[in-house]
């Protein structure tokens, strides 16, 4: 017998690890388990298999990983003795889940339990069919358990039921054949039976459309005597729940009816009677009913009830909302979020109850009983609201703040009935938790003031104040800073006093105090930073006077470790210094801020990225400036760079570049250096050169081509390790991907090089090519047309055209291919990054082909796109093999 | 589906018995388990008994020493839930005896057929304590 499984009984591990001290101690523990468990599983142990899987049951529970276990699991279901095949299944239920590939042994010894004599083994494989089945099991062991349905053995019927609910999710198409054995369980009388019988009807109505059409027509009265039968039953001790029978079959039950009756006057009708008895005479001093009247008042907001029911349902969360249970509380708050759609009104009538719940001392009940708040706001109510919500926002938790930020925000761009009151809060709201504040929300604000040329001026005077006592609220700063620079003038000349404003005096200095503490405040960001250059370039074309000091702020960043703060520093100092002739009118204010504009592209722009965030805070901040160089230029995506030969910078996100081409590719392009990335590509095109150069007619012509337009590719080649010319050419490849900057170089002069060379020794063919759809999806259909130049029979100009055949708008719609090794690709910029909805428009994009191999293979392409629906990120991908022969 | 898992957990934040009825990696487990289990124990008694969580409502439940914490979809019946919660202790005192957190650890195995007869696929099954217990107590009587 093997030394170490003799060892430890599973009651001795479990003192062991109970006695560890430390997490260190408990992981040597394990580890040591661990390894007799498997020296005991490679022996083969029969004795102890048993107690092995109880131990890995436990050390799985601690979080170790047991899947060494899993066959040993296998082994036991197969055992004839009852306990080990408990155990067994105990240990196929915790140790393994439908995505193993294992679970498939595990199919025929589950056939054979699911024809056992035995009911409690029957039981058991039911069991663990309805926690691990996959789609494929579930369609192989369907008929076992369509008959076990039928079986007299209550035990077997409830687990058989439960056991269909995970095959009809697996495999909805199942779903009718379960129709009718569904709807015999209503009548049984046994309540696990029943509870059972019950969840699987819901389930059905879930499926498919038909079956809950055919469980509503045979279904409804049965679900309603089952209701009406358990609530009038008289004391049943094993099922009472303090004086209530069976409070989970009364749950279940009415959930059922709430699909019959959604949407069904009719089924919605007979519930009436059972539904106001269960409202009216179910006690409520305990939570068991409670419970009960709790899905109550959600079948009766959920079905075409009459409003007398209605108003009896409003009036219980009401009942709750005054409760002093907290439970209670938080339920009925979550169910008048429901409530609000079917009667506005009588939610309304609780708005002070909920509005004091806001400010609840229970986490879950502010988040609650904030969104409900939320849906409760209207024109009519939103300033008095708003005032409860900003004055609440001071002394909330820190980590409400977050979320009490957004909704505000939400609130008041919603609702604001004029700019003023609008501005205000929003100045309320920034200088009270500007560091929650969201970009867009800041950018629309500054949208607005834009627009609102008589209240600049106010505006700026207000920011200034609040700048005073709020300089670590980040956004707050960020709007100060672009509103001094933008009307820095009216702050310091008392522009457009408002009636009731009190005055201010500011001098230039002042001002410029303000943007340089913005600056060098410990707590400002790159974006503050570099937003309050700006401010300072501009304040510097406002106020001559202290030009000088401005110029020496600004020179002091020219040391800047930050790359954009140095540049920005250094171009804005050449402009102070160089250029006084056009400084004012470069540095005029900024034109209105278009605000239909502005939403657009507020759909369309996405978060989260550095260059997206530099791109957007250019556009809305005022960066306009047309700065000669640096500024004004778009950032260059990485992938861009990548193939920029001529670039000089190497990428910055080299190595999630490299990834992307990886995945792109399919290949597998481990572990390079940006630089290595940058010059694998060179060496690839450099070596699809030589091998066309190989061929005997042109090399000498090609060589010096090379060398003298792209001297700075071979010597970066050079350095790099290059195969032999006799290489085959398919090693040439060929990536291109979408660039949005205009100004990437793709390597296209060089594959007109080679288009000039190879072409003398085809014949010209045909060049008409039929249009293909390339791709389509439920949502999205991408198709082809093809053009081709008579002289160049290897180079297709492919015209893509996207179309959005769902109902609603993709943003950042980005389209990206790959071709084989053998066809250079390149793409074009795309005509828009917007798709709107229902093929009402589309985007086009043209792509260049250039096949090496034209004549001997075909072209292939692997694309991928990825798009935004409302937010949520979408990608599809896949592989256009579909060209027409002869590209 | 309902119930998505059913945890144990003692004081300390050890769990003790961990049932899920959606596949999680082991890194995901850990890692959900350590959030929920520190929301959970940071909430006083008069706090409400359900703490959202991802996309999970947790209801969660003390007894002595032992959080029975369960997480459900967004849907589900949330007082039912702490009914539920109650039932399977009760069925574990039938069981055990005033059950405590020995018992279910050196007993892990039963705790899991008890759990195992009121709930499958998340979906509850059985609320008949008799009915729950009856196969264990067929094998206790075999072995």
């Amino acid at each position: 017998m093997n030394p170490f499984s003799s060892g430890t009984r599973l009651r001795d591990m479990i003192r062991a690890i109970r006695a560890c001290k430390t997490a260190a101690e408990e992981r040597a523990v394990v580890r040591k388990e661990c390894a007799a468990i498997r020296a005991a599983i490679s022996e083969n142990d029969q004795d102890y298999r048993h107690r092995n899987l109880a131990k890995l049951m436990f050390i799985h529970m601690l979080g170790y990983p047991t899947h060494f276990g899993q066959m040993e699991c296998l082994k036991l279901i197969a055992s004839a003795d009852f306990p080990e095949k408990r155990i067994g299944y105990l240990g196929l239920m915790l140790l393994l889940d439908e995505r193993q590939e294992v679970l498939m042994l595990v199919t025929n010894s589950l056939k054979q339990d699911l024809n056992h004599s035995n009911q409690y083994i029957v039981g058991l494989a039911l069991c663990a069919l309805g926690n691990i089945c996959s789609a494929e099991m579930a369609r192989d062991l369907a008929p076992e358990v369509e008959r076990l349905l039928q079986s007299r053995d209550p035990n077997i019927k409830k687990k058989a039921a439960l056991c269909s609910i995970r095959i009809i999710r697996k495999v909805p198409d199942l779903a009718e054949n379960f129709m009718g054995p569904a709807s015999a369980l209503l009548k049984e009388k046994h309540h696990g039976v029943l509870i059972a019988g019950v969840q699987l009807c819901t389930d059905l109505c879930k499926a498919s459309t038909e079956a809950l059409q055919y469980l509503r027509k045979n279904c409804t009265d049965g679900s309603i005597r089952i209701l009406r039968d358990v609530s009038n039953s008289p004391y049943a001790p094993e099922y009472d729940i303090s004086g209530i029978t069976d409070p989970f079959l009364h749950i279940r039950v009415l959930k059922l009816m709430r699909m019959f009756g959604q949407g069904d006057a009719d089924a919605s009708e007979y519930m009436n009677d059972i539904l106001a008895q269960v409202a009216t005479k179910t006690e409520s001093n305990k939570n068991a009913g409670n419970a009960i009247l709790y899905e109550c008042v959600e079948t009766i907001m959920g079905i075409e009830a009459t409003s007398g029911l209605r108003v009896l349902a409003i009036n219980i969360l009401g009942r709750f909302l005054s409760n002093r249970d907290n439970n209670i509380r938080y339920v009925a708050l979550n169910m008048l979020m429901k409530a609000v759609a079917v009667d506005a009104q009588a939610v309304q009538r609780h708005r002070s109850t909920i509005l004091e719940c806001v400010k609840d001392s229970d986490a879950s009940i502010r988040k609650r009983a904030l969104e409900l708040v939320y849906l409760l706001v209207n024109e009519t109510n939103v300033k008095p609201l708003t005032k409860e919500l900003v004055d609440y926002l001071e002394v909330s938790e820190q980590d409400f703040k977050g979320d009490l930020t957004a909704k505000i925000c939400s609130i008041i761009e919603k609702y604001s009935p004029d700019k003023l009151w609008y501005i205000d809060q929003m100045l309320k709201v920034l200088s009270e938790a500007g560091n929650y504040v969201k970009d867009d929300v800041w950018h629309a604000l500054i949208v607005v003031v834009s627009n609102a040329s008589d209240l600049q001026g106010y505006t700026v005077r207000s920011l200034y104040r609040a700048f005073q006592t709020s300089l670590e609220q980040e956004t707050l700063v960020r709007v100060a800073v672009w509103c001094i620079g933008e009307y820095g003038e009216m702050l310091v000349n008392n522009v457009g006093v408002l009636d009731g404003e009190e005055p201010i005096t500011v001098t230039e200095s002042d001002a410029v105090d303000v943007v340089e503490a913005a600056l060098k405040h410990h707590s400002s960001d790159i974006t503050t930073r570099a937003m309050s250059l700006i401010a300072l370039l501009k304040l510097s074309s406002r106020f001559p006077p202290i030009t000088e000091r401005i110029r020496e702020i600004i020179t002091l960043e020219k040391g800047s470790l930050l790359l954009e703060l140095q540049q920005r520093s250094i171009e804005f100092h050449a402009i102070i210094q160089k250029h006084q002739n056009i400084k004012s009118s470069l540095l005029e204010r900024m034109p209105v801020l278009d605000e239909s504009t502005y939403v657009k592209k507020k759909v369309g722009s996405s978060d989260g990225t550095l260059s997206a965030n530099k791109t957007s805070q250019r556009a809305t901040s005022g960066t306009s400036v047309n700065i000669p160089n640096g500024v004004g230029k778009q950032p260059a995506a990485p992938l861009a760079d990548l193939l920029d030969l001529s670039s000089d910078d190497a990428p910055v996100s080299s190595s999630s570049a490299t990834d992307f081409l990886n995945d792109l590719l399919g290949v597998d392009l481990t572990s390079q250096s940006s630089s290595g990335v940058v010059s694998t590509g060179n060496a690839d095109i450099l070596m699809d050169l030589l091998s066309i150069g190989t061929s005997p007619v042109q090399n000498d012509l090609l060589s010096p081509d090379i060398s003298s337009t792209h001297n700075h590719i071979s010597s970066v080649a050079a350095s790099e390790k290059i195969p032999p010319v006799s290489s085959t050419p398919s090693t040439v490849k060929g990536v291109a991907l979408e660039t949005k900057s205009p100004q990437a170089h793709a390597p296209l002069p060089v594959l007109d090089l080679l288009d000039g060379l190879s072409n003398m020794s085809f014949s010209d063919e045909n060049l008409l090519f039929p249009s293909i759809t390339a791709f389509q999806s439920s949502g999205l259909k991408m198709t082809f047309s093809f053009t081709k130049q008579p002289e160049k029979p290897q180079v297709t100009q492919i015209k893509a055209t996207f179309t959005n055949l769902s109902s609603n708008m993709y943003t950042d719609f980005l389209f990206q291919a790959a071709v084989p090794k053998f066809v250079q690709l390149h793409l074009d910029p795309a005509s828009s990054n917007i798709l709107p909805a229902s093929g009402n428009g589309s985007i086009t994009q043209s792509l260049s082909l250039t096949n090496t191999q034209h004549g001997q293979k075909a072209l292939a392409m692997r694309f991928r796109i990825a798009y935004k629906v409302n937010n949520q990120d979408m990608l599809e991908q896949g592989q256009v093999n579909n060209f027409p022969p002869g590209l | 589906m309902g119930i998505r898992f059913v945890l144990l957990v003692n004081k300390q934040g050890q769990t003790r018995l961990a049932q899920y009825y959606e596949y999680l990696t082991l890194d995901e487990r850990r890692a959900l388990e350590g959030e929920i289990v520190r929301k959970c124990l940071a909430r006083t008694e008069h706090q409400c008994s359900f703490v959202e969580h991802r996309n999970y409502k947790v209801v969660y439940r003390r007894y002595a020493s032992l959080f029975f914490l369960v997480g459900v979809d967004n849907d589900e019946n949330e007082l039912a839930i702490l009914e539920f919660i109650h039932l399977l202790v009760e069925t574990m005192d039938r069981h055990f005896g005033n059950v405590c957190e020995l018992d279910i650890m050196f007993h892990l195995e039963k705790a899991h057929f008890m759990l195992e007869e009121m709930v499958m696929n998340g979906c509850i099954v059985e609320t008949n304590k008799q009915n729950i217990l009856a196969p264990i107590q067929l094998m206790d009587k075999a072995s």
